[in-house]
């Protein structure tokens, strides 16, 4: 093939640039992810409150969050991104990927959460309201910085999962680290390399939050 | 609103539907199997292993736990394929699915056998078990009692993870959606189906998780 100067060439290597385009596409991960863990976090926060505020809210919401939970997301995703256009409003690859994100951030958060809630021994939270301090006090004042100590490595995993499942708005054709892998992958003929680089990039994005809160986590055992 | 809804594909293709329900469980359950063995090993390299096998098992349960399951999906699939190794649809996600749970059960187990006081280990030697049957009579008995739920756990995202073999040509329940929706175009219908049928799927194996839960732990 290379012998005849007037041919085609359909396929060209790995480059450097492809680096910055990866590095672009990581930045889309992180992006949505972002996204999808802050805001995921808010909702989730007040859910998980919600479920442990009295029982009827508890049966409701916790059986529609046990939705997002049973069903995979790529269903998810694929189920909302073709609800939109059926109602006359088609939709973003990317708002229609974060706003399934943000729900399913939102249903794992809850169940973190109710633990945290749940973490803080009655005996306590009777003590400060004896104490004099109103609901929202006891709430902010105690729960809060108890809960939070208890749940925070639980956290950092659905933040971490995220972080991993958001490579399936991929599938809807937003660019982010995967997609990018595909697209590259298509050009170079080379998935072996391109996928292992495409691995490192999560891992570098991934690791570091994994070894701190398990660095965390221990130092909290203790304290 | 201008769309119509047809449920008679989706009703018609119920049967078809459901027989791939049945491939996905055999994929999540066999991939659990795997993963329940291989974690096993790891779990036990990391606590005794020398330091080459030490850093071969920690290495994996890294990578396992800190990339996208799709992205290991894609490795067996396109990845080996670099070298000329093709593996078959099913086989894609079922070494995809079994690396991921072995490396998230390691964890588990890790955390299972460390929890095993170090003094009934010494006692069982002391009453004359070899080490083997200090491990298969004492410590596995209470690891296991000690991860059933985080397997069940594990199980219940074997299920879910295995949709994404849809993205690697295996026809289970979400690939073979893919493909009637993609035949008959009612993709929302479609999928709405495959959601209630993950949601049941779901719902059976936590049920049965929990019966059998019941009657493996009465004492």
């Amino acid at each position: 093939m290379s012998s005849d100067a007037s041919a085609i060439q359909f396929f060209s290597g790995f480059q450097v640039n492809d680096l910055w385009f990866l590095a672009e596409a990581a930045g889309g991960t992180l992006l949505i992810s972002a996204i999808a863990i802050s805001v995921g976090t808010f909702f989730g926060c007040l859910f998980g409150w919600a479920l442990t505020a009295s029982r009827w809210t508890s049966l409701t919401l916790g059986s529609v969050l046990d939705v997002f939970r049973s069903v995979p997301l790529i269903i998810q995703l694929l189920l909302f991104f073709n609800f939109f256009p059926i109602i006359g409003l088609p939709i973003d690859p990317f708002a229609a990927g974060s706003i399934v994100l943000i729900f399913y951030t939102s249903a794992l958060v809850a169940q973190v959460a109710r633990g945290g809630i749940e973490a803080v021994p009655a005996s306590m939270r009777r003590a400060s309201r004896s104490l004099g301090m109103t609901y929202w006090q006891d709430m902010r004042y105690v729960v809060w910085p108890v809960g939070l100590r208890a749940v925070l490595p639980a956290w950092a995993g659905v933040a971490l999962g995220v972080l991993k499942d958001s490579a399936l708005v991929s599938v809807l054709g937003y660019l982010e680290l995967l997609r990018a892998s595909q697209i590259l992958i298509t050009r170079t003929q080379e998935p072996f390399i391109i996928l292992s680089i495409v691995g490192l990039f999560y891992f570098a994005l991934s690791y570091p939050i994994s070894k701190t809160t398990a660095k965390l986590e221990q130092r909290w055992q203790y304290d | 609103m201008d769309y119509t809804f047809h449920w008679r594909p989706v009703t018609k293709a119920i049967p078809d539907l459901l027989d791939a329900a049945l491939l996905t469980l055999e994929a999540a359950t066999l991939s659990m199997v795997i993963g329940i063995v291989l974690g096993m090993g790891l779990a036990l390299l990391r606590l005794h292993g020398n330091r080459p096998l030490y850093i071969f098992a920690t290495v994996w349960i890294e990578i396992a736990r800190n990339t996208p399951a799709l992205l290991q999906l894609f490795f067996f699939g396109f990845g080996l394929g670099a070298f000329g190794w093709h593996l078959s649809p099913f086989l894609i996600v079922l070494c995809g699915l079994s690396f991921n749970n072995a490396g998230y059960l390691a964890e588990n187990f890790r955390g299972g056998f460390q929890a095993i006081p170090d003094t009934q280990i010494k006692a069982a030697r002391c009453l004359g078990l070899t080490a083997t049957q200090t491990y298969l009579r004492i410590v596995i008995p209470q690891v296991f009692r000690l991860v059933y739920h985080p397997m069940t756990n594990q199980l219940v995202w074997a299920v879910l993870m295995s949709s994404l073999g849809m993205l690697v040509g295996f026809r289970e329940l979400s690939g073979e959606t893919q493909f009637l929706a993609s035949n008959t175009f009612r993709l929302f219908e479609f999928f709405l189906a495959t959601a209630i049928i993950y949601y049941l799927l779901v719902k059976v194996v936590l049920g049965t998780s929990h019966l059998l839960s019941r009657k493996l732990f009465r004492y």
